[in-house]
């Protein structure tokens, strides 16, 4: 069995620097090309016709007069007459024409009559929600009622809510497909989390053999969870194609339709009630909790509360999973974690502030309820280390002024251990060495670590690798989400080009007089184990290959991964906000990561996830909100006026600091893209709370929110 | 419906480029759709998250924002321009030393805000940095790295004594 450990970590010479992002000059010239600049000879333009009910029958769908119109080319009918619409934005057709503006005017002719039916496009009243509520069996562990009675104990007891928010990606949902009827063979440019995977999901809706699809992206304009599937307009934008006689047809979701059904993350609302003695000892929870995840219901898991401190003596949870009249929820950036942790955190900010302690000596002195007090301790004091926490914090609502400030922390966790991978490398005579892939690189960084990864372990510079990913021509690997990617990839790409070198050896150790588990490759040398002397250059080694080139495929096998990547993180996050009392306006000061997450193969790219990670929970804490209006059932700021991310000017300064240490590093590879954003949300509305003195209980902290606290005019959920 | 499409000439990066618009094609979509000039991107498409900035007539504009056919006779500058010389305009490295980009979708259309910011402020504040690309968006959250780019390509572009870089003088 080879050795496919990393070298320790004082002796590589590649893995864990700060090295710049191998497409980031393409993509800063502008010059990247995403599948949605891709523009194959002959490309015809598809767009949609979609539901503005957000319940209803369809009538009747009349597509004679699209069928007349200059530059028609096809047309596919989604939802026939008879068939129910249950959100606004449903598909109803998809019709092609040689420019989008043809195909818009087409789209315009299509006449659909429906039977509007009653709607429930709002949760946040779970009351209102009826039978449409499904309630999940309660769950107790110890006696919370005692818990609560105890003599001493304090209570406190609340309502919090955090709304449904859009994954918002740049480049919308959508892909050119060209569908050769005659071959059956179909070429397809999806934006997608999913490059080995997506092409079958298509062929499956399209009940073709998977072989039948090819798949290709070199980049994508973000996906946050929301692009593993080819989606509906997938499947009709072949189908189009094909009654086109095989022309390319590029369908994109245009910006409302982008946010309305291309995925959302799920609500929480709920009703909070803990306690802890009154020195600080954290004796009880009980919470009952709604959300809804689009109409097919689903979509969090109440399990984890409280979360973190999941290990509360006496705790109670109630859930209940609200179908509404919206479309579906998709994995968004650490599925549940961000809600589940503000509704945690907030409530714990809560009653320290009710017990009159410093929130962070309450959430160190609870640590024994988490499953890792030792790392989170650190964190916490790394922290309040780099907001100086000790010197700014004050109790709440002592912070004088117009203008006032507060201080809040949260702690968050994840998982993120690799996914399944296979990678092929091949070492060529002439020296060249490739590397093939079925991932994709999301701006994470994944192309930059694999060739990190393969220069490392080949002992080559990385400009001697050529990395090929984004094919489902390659050997597969896995969707990139839950922060599976990295561990999945550098595993795969390290025992491939261990397996690879190996050979190399074999081939060389004759000349080099010594045997081939003698030797090792450094600086574009093989040469024997520590004597420089006898050596052989890179090129020539591979020249004694002949004329044939060595391969090798290996994998990362996730129940097995060998000691190379792991999962299970901690982080915590701090942040410093001043809150304008006239005008409700909350500005970032600062906000400070502390976050472990095993062996860092890149620092540069992992920091940047983090700030990512740190950036989004900012726009989510502070703005977002999918606001449905509940008369028409619709979405009201689906574009990107009204719903609202942040800018360069709104995130205040970020400070992010790893654990990167021998203890974390032999753990192997962990992802970071999600933990990263996990604590953000809950403790800038904690700093707000501190600042302000009262809670303001439902997100996002707009001013108009923000104001209603401060006057006690906020409507009680329900 | 439109009326059809008519040729126009449009003036991109100094060169005199005929395309084939509608009356209601946008210059981004006249850029992106007819002439594979697709640096520009397209996001919101109403004039609210700049991935689509290009500089006209040394003013920064939104592409989707403008009809291909009232840019005629104007120099239209896209970021294909940044590269086109024998030296990228500093911007360009700057973006990609600080890391200044994830998905890199917004990318182009940061470049280019920024490149018209340094255009009209050479020696920019940290603060009007902040401002100054207020009007784009980025959803992977990378102004972290773009405000320090910003600052970083300013003290190059000083230190060139504001050197000629970059593609034509669009
Ligand atoms: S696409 Fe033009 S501003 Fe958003
Ligand atoms: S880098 Fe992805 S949107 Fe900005």
């Amino acid at each position: 069995m080879p050795n496919y450990s990393y070298p320790p970590m004082e002796q590589r010479r590649v893995m864990g620097k700060r090295i710049t992002r191998l497409d980031g000059m393409e993509k800063a010239a502008g010059k990247a090309k995403y599948n949605s600049d891709v523009r194959p000879k002959g490309t015809i333009h598809a767009v949609g016709v979609f539901s503005p009910h957000a319940h209803a029958r369809v009538k009747s769908v009349d597509t004679s007069a699209a069928q007349q119109a200059p530059g028609f080319a096809a047309v596919s009918v989604v939802a026939a007459p008879g068939a129910e619409v249950n959100w606004a934005g449903q598909e109803i057709a998809f019709v092609a024409a040689q420019t989008e503006e043809q195909a818009r005017d087409c789209a315009r002719l299509i006449k659909v009559e429906y039977e509007a039916l009653p709607h429930l496009v709002r949760e946040e009243n779970l009351a209102k929600a009826g039978s449409r509520g499904k309630p999940a069996g309660e769950q107790v562990t110890g006696d919370p009622e005692a818990a609560f009675s105890a003599a001493g104990a304090v209570t406190h007891e609340a309502e919090y809510g955090i709304p449904v928010i859009t994954h918002c990606c740049l480049e919308p949902h959508g892909q050119i497909v060209a569908w050769d009827g005659a071959a059956n063979k179909i070429e397809y440019w999806p934006s997608t989390q999913a490059i080995s995977a997506v092409g079958g999901d298509l062929a499956k809706q399209l009940e073709l053999p998977a072989t039948q699809v090819h798949s290709h992206q070199d980049h994508i304009g973000g996906g946050f969870g929301s692009k593993f599937q080819s989606d509906l307009w997938g499947a009709h934008a072949a189908k189009l194609s094909k009654m086109a006689g095989g022309k390319p047809v590029k369908l994109y979701l245009e910006r409302r339709e982008e946010l309305t059904i291309a995925g959302v993350r799920p609500s929480v609302f709920g009703k909070v009630k803990l306690s802890a003695s009154a020195s600080g000892e954290m004796t009880g929870w009980d919470s009952t909790t709604w959300m809804t995840g689009g109409f097919a219901g689903g979509g969090l898991n109440a399990d984890l509360l409280p979360y973190v401190f999941r290990n509360v003596a006496n705790r109670r949870i109630n859930h209940t999973a609200v179908s509404t009249n919206n479309g579906a929820s998709r994995a968004w950036r650490a599925p549940n974690h961000p809600q589940v942790c503000y509704i945690t955190c907030a409530a714990m900010e809560d009653l320290a502030a009710k017990l009159k302690m410093d929130p962070m000596e309450f959430f160190l002195k609870n640590l024994d309820k988490t499953p890792r007090a030792d790392t989170y301790k650190a964190q916490i004091l790394k922290a309040a280390e780099m907001i100086a926490w000790k010197q700014n914090w004050k109790p709440r609502g002592s912070s004088t002024g117009t203008v006032k400030r507060g201080l809040g922390l949260a702690l968050g966790t994840w998982g993120g251990a690799g996914h399944a991978s296979r990678c092929r490398t091949t070492i060529n005579p002439d020296g060249s060495v490739l590397i093939e892939i079925g991932s994709q690189d999301l701006g994470t960084g994944t192309r930059t670590i694999i060739t990190q990864v393969v220069a490392e372990t080949l002992g080559l510079p990385m400009g001697g690798i050529t990395l090929k990913l984004g094919d489902n021509n390659y050997p597969a690997s896995g969707a990139s989400g839950g922060s599976t990617t990295v561990g999945g990839v550098s595993a795969s790409s390290r025992k491939a080009s261990v397996d690879a070198l190996d050979k190399l050896f074999a081939a060389v150790a004759p000349a080099l007089g010594v045997p081939a588990d003698q030797l090792e490759a450094v600086d574009s040398k093989i040469q024997v184990k520590g004597n420089a002397a006898k050596s052989m250059t890179w090129k020539a080694a591979c020249a004694k290959l002949g004329v044939s080139a060595i391969i090798a495929e290996n994998a990362n096998d996730p129940r097995n991964p060998g000691g190379l990547t792991t999962g299970g993180v901690g982080g915590c996050q701090m942040a410093d906000v001043s809150v304008d009392t006239e005008t409700g306006i909350v500005k970032i000061n600062k906000v400070v990561a502390v976050q472990d997450v095993g062996l860092v193969i890149n620092p540069k790219t992992s920091d940047s996830q983090v700030y990512g990670g740190v950036i989004m929970g900012i726009c989510a804490a502070l703005m977002e909100e999918r606001v449905m209006d509940e008369m028409t059932g619709r979405f009201l700021n689906a574009d990107m006026e009204f719903y609202k991310l942040a800018g360069a000017g709104d995130i205040g300064e970020i400070e992010v600091h790893m654990d990167i240490t021998p203890d974390h590093d032999k753990r192997g590879v962990i992802g970071i893209g999600e933990p990263a954003t996990v604590p953000t949300i809950a403790c800038i509305a904690n700093a707000v709370a501190n600042a302000i003195g009262v809670r303001v209980p439902v997100l996002p902290l707009t001013p108009k929110n923000v104001l209603n606290a401060l006057h006690n005019t906020t409507r009680r959920l329900a | 419906m439109g009326p059809g499409e008519t040729e126009i000439t449009l003036t991109i990066n100094g060169k005199a480029t005929k395309v084939k618009v509608e009356t209601r094609t946008t210059l981004l979509d006249a850029c992106r759709e007819r002439l594979e000039i697709t640096g520009a991107k397209r996001v919101c498409d109403r004039g609210t998250c700049g991935a689509c900035t290009m500089i006209v007539n040394g003013k920064t504009v939104y592409g989707c924002t403008t009809l291909a056919v009232d840019n005629v006779g104007k120099k239209i500058e896209t970021i294909e321009n940044l590269t086109a010389g024998a030296k990228p305009h500093p911007i360009v490295p700057a973006f990609s030393n600080n890391d200044a980009l994830q998905c890199g979708y917004c990318t182009p259309g940061m470049v280019m805000a920024s490149k018209g910011l340094l255009d009209r402020t050479p020696n920019p504040t940290y603060d009007q940095v902040k401002a100054g690309l207020g009007g784009n968006l980025c959803r992977c959250g990378t102004y972290v790295g773009i405000r320090k780019a910003v600052l970083e390509a300013a003290k190059e572009l000083r230190a060139s004594g504001g050197r000629k870089s970059g593609g034509s003088n669009a």
